[in-house]
């Protein structure tokens, strides 16, 4: 994206409905471009991956903001970022106001409290020496909230069985437990400091379908409990729409369309989205005989060295001409619906 | 229709030091020439096991075919000699794996990878292979196959390996290909691209194929007839049409309704099956599942239900299966 069509996509996004002061999150014009270097003595800085290549959007307070996407497109790296795990190359991540890319290590650590993270992997996102009573525990403790160890021994009890877990569960090691089990343990642990804004960053995917019902009904019922807001990264299209409220779609580290839920599903504008649906396939035979499978052509080309103009132009069945030299503007086509497509 | 793979009773078994795993537990299903059959279940329900197998591919210790057996094409797999079997595997019988990063040889070229299984069954020569490894790269629709035989796994994508693995799977022209979840690791625009290429494929060449995967709408687009598998045993058996629109087994109703669904308006709650599934070192004599069934009786703590005939083809291994249009209890 041009710098142009980026301060034009913010100075939109702005403009969007929602109404100053229920913004929790607000990202403006994120860049993240790892480099990659040569050289063993002397490295230099020879190519760029572009990540994240200039999104802006925001998350109001207890919205569960959808973020999906294959493989590389940057959903993890704009999760990433909002945590300041990464130095971000360019943009601003306002939190409560407050900008998080100007803050100091020491500064952020408050922050840190309020913004949550559940990994996807509940087999390497656990410490497999630490019992399960500490791994919940040690947040309360490195953030001083609770210094007396009985004290702090209730709390984590209270928060097993918030997950529904049996409170006896905090005297055992990760590898007893079970896959679903084991990501209960992972939102306990979010849930540890009363958090106002987590990130579930495909908090369900490693998960059978049975087990991650399960799982997808205790994230709902704790945002409606603790007045939660999400941002649920996912590649998988069913779980985001049946549990957020907006929706935003990724190729590519840009952003190609964003909507409320519904209005996504029900009427997807942009090529690669209307590519992603129809590659979903539907639980019902009878559906399915009568369904056309047009399949998207082609590979995700690398984010090191993307297509010129819209970077999804090579698959795309509407492409003309102009697709390859123009970057498409992110722009509003009714009230709530952004898509960066010169041809819809 | 003419049957190609008749698998009876199979029991596989592993042998633990935390006791006997009965990973497949008496399983019978049959696959008929030309049609693709489904092993549907989540993890550790055998599905996986069941496969390998066919192919004599359980690595002993600590895994064993303890009882059963596997007839293809009038030959019992499970008694033939590691010499006999060797003969089949690839030859008649082709695998494609979950993994294409790990089930290609990352030192060996494409071209080496895919000789390797036509020079082993046809005894042709090196040249000979490359012609017909570069026409079977063509089939499976990879752009530029005379530069991409030289190249090593890494240099492709997952999508691209994966479409090497099918065409190593075609390559002797296989009567039964076996598909391990061969698209779970793959985004679901190159997931669509992949399956199409394999219904395509096999159609045109009339291959049979299983296709063991966890994904329901997978199986609902591909396969003709359902298997699905818990806790090492089939508990129900049918058409896809069966299966989805009639379920017998309060397990696949279960599992039906506890997925979101696109197509249908979204619900407040999901409806998950509640509980785990059972440790397979510890199974008793009555139904597994009957610790997360709603319609669990005590008596259903007594036997194993048998697979009972609902309709012509359509059979599921319920006590209480006349019970699962009732209104339902909570599970304690």
């Amino acid at each position: 994206m041009s710098p142009e069509t980026s301060v034009a996509a913010t100075a939109n996004g702005q403009a969007s409905p929602a109404k100053l002061g229920e913004v929790l999150v607000d990202v403006r014009n994120l860049k993240m471009y790892f480099p990659i270097t040569e050289g063993v003595m002397i490295s230099r800085v020879v190519a760029q991956v572009k990540a994240v290549d200039g999104l802006s959007f925001h998350i109001n307070k207890g919205e569960t903001l959808g973020l999906v996407g294959e493989s590389g497109c940057g959903k993890t790296t704009i999760g990433r970022c909002i945590l300041q795990l990464e130095n971000v190359t360019e943009g601003e991540i306002f939190y409560e106001g407050q900008d998080l890319t100007k803050l100091t290590q020491k500064e952020m650590s408050p922050v840190r409290e309020k913004i949550q993270v559940i990994f996807q992997d509940p087999f390497s996102s656990l410490n497999p020496r630490m019992k399960i009573g500490d791994i919940i525990g040690e947040p309360i403790k490195v953030h001083g909230i609770i210094a007396d160890k009985g004290e702090r021994e209730k709390r984590v009890q209270e928060l097993l069985s918030l997950c529904g877990l049996n409170p006896k569960f905090a005297d055992r090691y990760p590898h007893e437990m079970s896959g679903g089990q084991r990501q209960r343990v992972g939102v306990a642990r979010a849930l540890a400091l009363n958090p106002e804004f987590i990130i579930c960053d495909e908090a369900v995917s490693a998960l059978d379908v049975s087990i991650q019902a399960q799982v997808i009904n205790l994230l709902e019922e704790l945002r409606d409990e603790f007045e939660l807001t999400y941002l649920f990264i996912s590649h998988d299209l069913s779980v985001i729409r049946h549990i957020c409220h907006r929706v935003a779609v990724m190729y590519l580290g840009h952003m190609v369309e964003l909507a409320e839920c519904d209005e996504l599903y029900d009427n997807p504008l942009h090529p690669y989205t209307r590519a992603l649906l129809a590659a979903v396939p539907i639980p019902d035979p009878t559906i399915e005989a009568n369904r056309a499978h047009e399949v998207v052509k082609g590979e995700v080309p690398s984010p090191i060295n993307p297509p010129s103009g819209c970077v999804f132009h090579p698959r795309c069945s509407l492409a003309v001409d102009s697709c390859s030299k123009d970057v498409p503007e992110f722009r509003e086509i009714k009230p709530g619906h952004w898509v960066a497509c010169s041809e819809v | 229709m003419v049957t190609l793979l008749e698998v009876e009773n199979l029991k596989t078994q592993f042998f633990t030091s935390a006791g006997t795993v009965k990973a497949v537990d008496g399983i019978s299903y049959t696959v008929d020439e030309g049609e693709t059959v489904a092993l549907v279940g989540e993890s550790g329900c055998g599905k996986s096991v069941s496969a390998l197998s066919i192919l004599r591919l359980i690595p002993w210790p600590p895994g064993k075919i303890v009882g059963g057996h596997i007839k293809f094409d009038g030959i019992d797999l499970a008694t033939l000699s590691e010499e006999e079997i060797r003969k089949i595997r690839g030859k008649e019988i082709a695998m494609v794996f979950q993994e294409p990063m790990t089930s290609l040889n990352p030192v060996l070229s494409i071209n080496e990878q895919l000789s390797e299984t036509l020079i082993t069954h046809f005894g042709i020569s090196k040249e000979e292979a490359r012609t017909k490894a570069l026409s079977l790269l063509e089939m499976v629709g990879i752009s530029d196959p005379e530069r991409r035989l030289d190249q090593y796994p890494h240099h492709l994508s997952g999508g691209m390996r994966q479409r090497v693995m099918i065409a190593m799977a075609l390559s002797c022209e296989p009567k039964l290909i076996i598909a391990d979840e061969p698209t779970t690791a793959l985004d679901v625009t190159i997931q669509a691209q992949i399956l199409e290429l394999m219904k395509e494929l096999t159609k045109n060449l009339g291959v049979s194929m299983i296709i063991i995967t966890h994904n329901l709408g997978v199986v609902a687009r591909y396969a003709d007839r359902v298997n699905v598998m818990y806790a090492g045993k089939i508990i129900e058996t049918g058409t896809a049409q069966d299966i989805y629109h009639n379920p017998q087994h309060p397990y696949t109703l279960a599992l039906l309704n506890s997925i979101p669904r696109m197509d249908q308006p979204r619900q407040d709650k999901l409806d998950p099956v509640e509980g785990q599934p059972p440790d397979l070192t510890q199974l008793d004599d009555g139904c597994s599942f009957r610790y997360r069934c709603r319609y669990a009786l005590d008596s259903c703590a007594k036997a194993f239900p048998d697979l009972e005939q609902v309709s012509d083809g359509h059979s599921a291994a319920c006590f209480e299966k006349g019970r699962l249009q009732e209104p339902v209890k909570e599970v304690s």
